[in-house]
């Protein structure tokens, strides 16, 4: 392999790190990998923090082994590399009938990225995470290949996905696809009030993609209003796509402070008419609304950004109204925040999904915003529930070893699979997650 | 209507692009490299995205007696016949400083080994009076450079080649498009310094798609590659001479 020397960022640009990096475009380069070139896998980077990082070390990215290997449409399962994105899927096979069964909010993602992470979309309380779909993975450990599924070496099955990329690297996997009606989307857009109103109407949609986004900026009596999208796949004429935009320089700070921000939602709030209003969209507007426009990440400026993500179970609803009330009193959100009911399903031992609330919510990267986040976390813990690691570059290792009961499963497995912590990365290392015993 | 692609050295990232975007509009591929098992892979791909068949053929430019059976292949199918050649290799130039016979690999792989496969399928294409030839050239086929001149010099044999084919082929309606791309961020360019305005493969192959469609008979691509060659080839050779661009 060729490597070539490269600063890797976090979607949230807070973190970085200078690496050598190969990028493999045939699937030979692995069978010559020699000891000293394992190292851990990033997929397009689209997780916020240091996750797909490995400072003053060697990371492979996988994105050019993306090839669709089989697909058979009696069963519904595809076989596809790991460097595959799931809006090129999206955009393949809707039109035939067919979607990714989970989709998180960005196509860039990679089937790799989905696994070590096992992602979750707008119909977790129908449809689960997205390892509840994976059929099997071929796996990379130690230099061989290995097939892995719940029946066949369930455990470990278990520990990569959510992962982190810590048992091995995804060469490719077999996932099952979701019937779809075709590759447009009816979205039903409801303006929301306030908080319990929210939760309320969450607790009772019975569309398959249900999503909230919501004004975390408004207090008082308007606190947690927002606007509730539902939908469901269908077919027929859609306005012509529009051509993807890009963010060409970092922003100036100036674009994303408290009053333009507070100014924005206010006006996106009302986009929406007051009994509610029905769009038919294409679907990968629907699933991926911010990526067409390139590195929007850049709106930030130069610091960048954090996204605070947790979930808190059903009962713990007024911790959630503690943390929007914090958050809006600080005048630090911008205009991304998201609100989502999530269902039981998550399959790995490291898996963020958990029958809940989730929130996630995007602040500028200041002094203040890490002051809060802290402070956020802190409840989230305090209520049960846990931070997202695909989001995270603030948490400690106490705390995150506390969220999840099976971590200690996880990390035994990821010592069986990569004894000489081949393939760490900085998130690992943050919050020393193979280092306690 | 049904159309068959050869795509020669289809392992490479602008030939994968390509052979992607043709295969969505529903043609037949037949993907030539050496790295069967890498090309068996594609074929799977290319047939998940709607190629009408997608097969994987041995060709290695410096094996000739292996073209006719990716011809014969090829003339199995109905409809035109259209060949893509992004066939090269371009070793470090202190290599061949070291070992100057590396020379006759070079231009085998990067003009003569392409240029024989089209000869001998040239006269199945006029016969069917119709399709076209994508030959992949390079910038540095258009002045030699300290850099990489055995590999341009190789390149603009072909280019030269390829105006002279276009000729013949016309009379015939086939059509010959000759391609010069700039920087391509492939495994090829993947760590090497000095690189500016990389494209990417999927730009590049959208590019010749369009092109070729329009029938265009050279195309540089990004299109800013045509000005920086225009300026790079009107620099008077005296001065030409003391530069290392
Ligand atoms: C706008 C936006 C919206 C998002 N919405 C959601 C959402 O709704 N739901 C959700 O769950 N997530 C969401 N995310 C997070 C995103 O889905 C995850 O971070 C996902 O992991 C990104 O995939 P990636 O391919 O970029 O992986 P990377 O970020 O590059 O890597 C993520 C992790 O996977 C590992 N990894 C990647 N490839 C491999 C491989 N081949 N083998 C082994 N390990 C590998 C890396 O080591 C790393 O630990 C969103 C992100 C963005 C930017």
């Amino acid at each position: 392999m060729r490597w070539k020397s490269e600063k890797v960022s976090g979607w949230g640009r807070v973190l970085s790190a200078s690496s050598e990096v190969a990028r493999p475009e045939r699937m030979h380069a692995f069978e010559t990998l020699s000891e000293g070139d394992l190292a851990p896998a990033f997929g397009n980077c689209r997780s916020y923090g240091d996750a797909p990082l490995n400072n003053n070390g060697r990371s492979i990215d996988m994105t050019r082994l993306d090839r669709i290997l089989e697909f058979d449409a009696e069963t519904g399962i595809l076989e596809v590399e790991a460097g595959c994105r799931l809006g090129e899927l999206t955009r393949l096979f809707a039109p035939q009938g067919w979607l990714p069964a989970v989709l998180p909010g960005t196509g860039f993602a990679t089937i790799g990225g989905a696994i070590a992470m096992d992602v979750h979309g707008k119909n977790h309380h129908v449809a689960g995470s997205f390892g509840q779909h994976v059929v099997s993975i071929t796996l990379l450990v130690d230099g061989k290949k290995k097939t892995i599924s719940p029946k066949n070496n369930a455990s470990l099955f278990k520990a990569t996905l959510g992962g982190l990329g810590q048992t091995g690297i995804i060469l490719s996997a077999k996932i099952t696809m979701l019937p779809c009606k075709g590759d447009v989307i009816m979205v039903t857009e409801r303006r929301v009030d306030g908080f319990d109103e929210f939760l309320s109407l969450l607790d009772t949609s019975s569309a398959t993609y249900t999503v909230g986004w919501i004004d975390a900026t408004a207090k008082g009596n308007a606190l947690g209003r927002g606007i509730l999208e539902e939908g469901e796949t269908g077919s027929g004429l859609v306005p012509a796509r529009q051509k993807s935009k890009s963010i060409p320089f970092n922003a100036p700070s100036f674009a994303l402070s408290p009053l333009t921000v507070r100014l924005f939602n206010k006006l996106y709030f009302k986009r929406v008419p007051d009994h509610g209003r029905t769009l038919v969209k294409p679907i990968t507007d629907f699933f991926f609304p911010l990526d067409r426009i390139h590195d929007w990440n850049k709106l930030y400026g130069k610091r960048g950004f954090h996204q605070f993500q947790c979930v808190v179970p059903i009962d713990q609803a007024p911790a959630l109204r503690e943390m929007l009330t914090q958050i809006a009193h600080s005048g630090l959100a911008s205009p991304l925040a998201v609100l989502k009911r999530m269902g039981e399903g998550s399959e790995g031992f490291m898996s963020f999904p958990m029958e809940g609330y989730a929130l996630a919510v995007d602040f500028p990267n200041t002094e203040a915003a890490r002051v809060l986040i802290p402070r956020l976390e802190k409840l989230t813990a305090e209520a049960g529930g846990r931070i997202y690691l695909a989001k995270d570059s603030m948490s400690s290792g106490v705390r995150i070893r506390s969220m999840y009961p099976d971590y200690e499963k996880w990390r035994d497995e990821v010592e069986k699979s990569d004894p000489n912590g081949a393939l760490k990365t900085d998130l690992i290392r943050r919050l020393e997650l193979r280092s306690t015993k | 209507m049904t159309e068959t692609w050869i795509i020669l050295g289809a392992t490479s990232s602008m030939a994968r692009a390509f052979s992607r975007a043709v295969s969505e509009k529903g043609a037949t591929v037949l993907l030539a490299g050496r790295d069967m098992d890498d090309l068996k892979t594609a074929a799977l791909d290319c047939k998940t995205r709607g190629a009408r068949r997608a097969e994987a053929v041995k060709f290695d430019a410096r094996k000739p007696e292996g073209f006719e059976a990716i011809i014969e292949r090829a003339c199995a199918e109905e409809g035109l016949i259209n060949v893509a050649c992004f066939v090269g290799s371009m070793p470090d130039q202190s290599e061949i400083d070291a070992d100057p016979s590396l020379i006759a690999g070079v231009v085998t792989d990067s003009f003569t080994g392409p240029a024989c496969f089209l000869q001998m399928i040239a006269p199945e294409m006029e016969a069917r009076g119709g399709g076209a030839v994508i030959g992949v050239g390079s910038v540095a086929g258009d002045r030699g450079r300290i850099g990489n001149y055995v590999y341009g010099a190789a390149k603009a044999g072909f280019h030269t080649y390829l105006s002279g084919l276009r000729n013949r082929l016309n009379r015939s309606d086939v059509h010959v498009m000759t391609v010069k791309p700039g920087f391509v961020d492939t495994a090829m360019t993947w760590g090497i310094e000095g690189m500016f305005l990389v494209a990417s493969p999927d730009d590049v192959a959208a590019s010749l798609l369009r092109a070729v469609k329009k029938k265009k008979n050279t195309l540089y691509t990004p299109f800013f590659w045509r000005y920086i060659m225009l300026i790079i080839r009107s620099i008077p050779e005296p001065i030409f001479k003391k530069l290392s661009v």
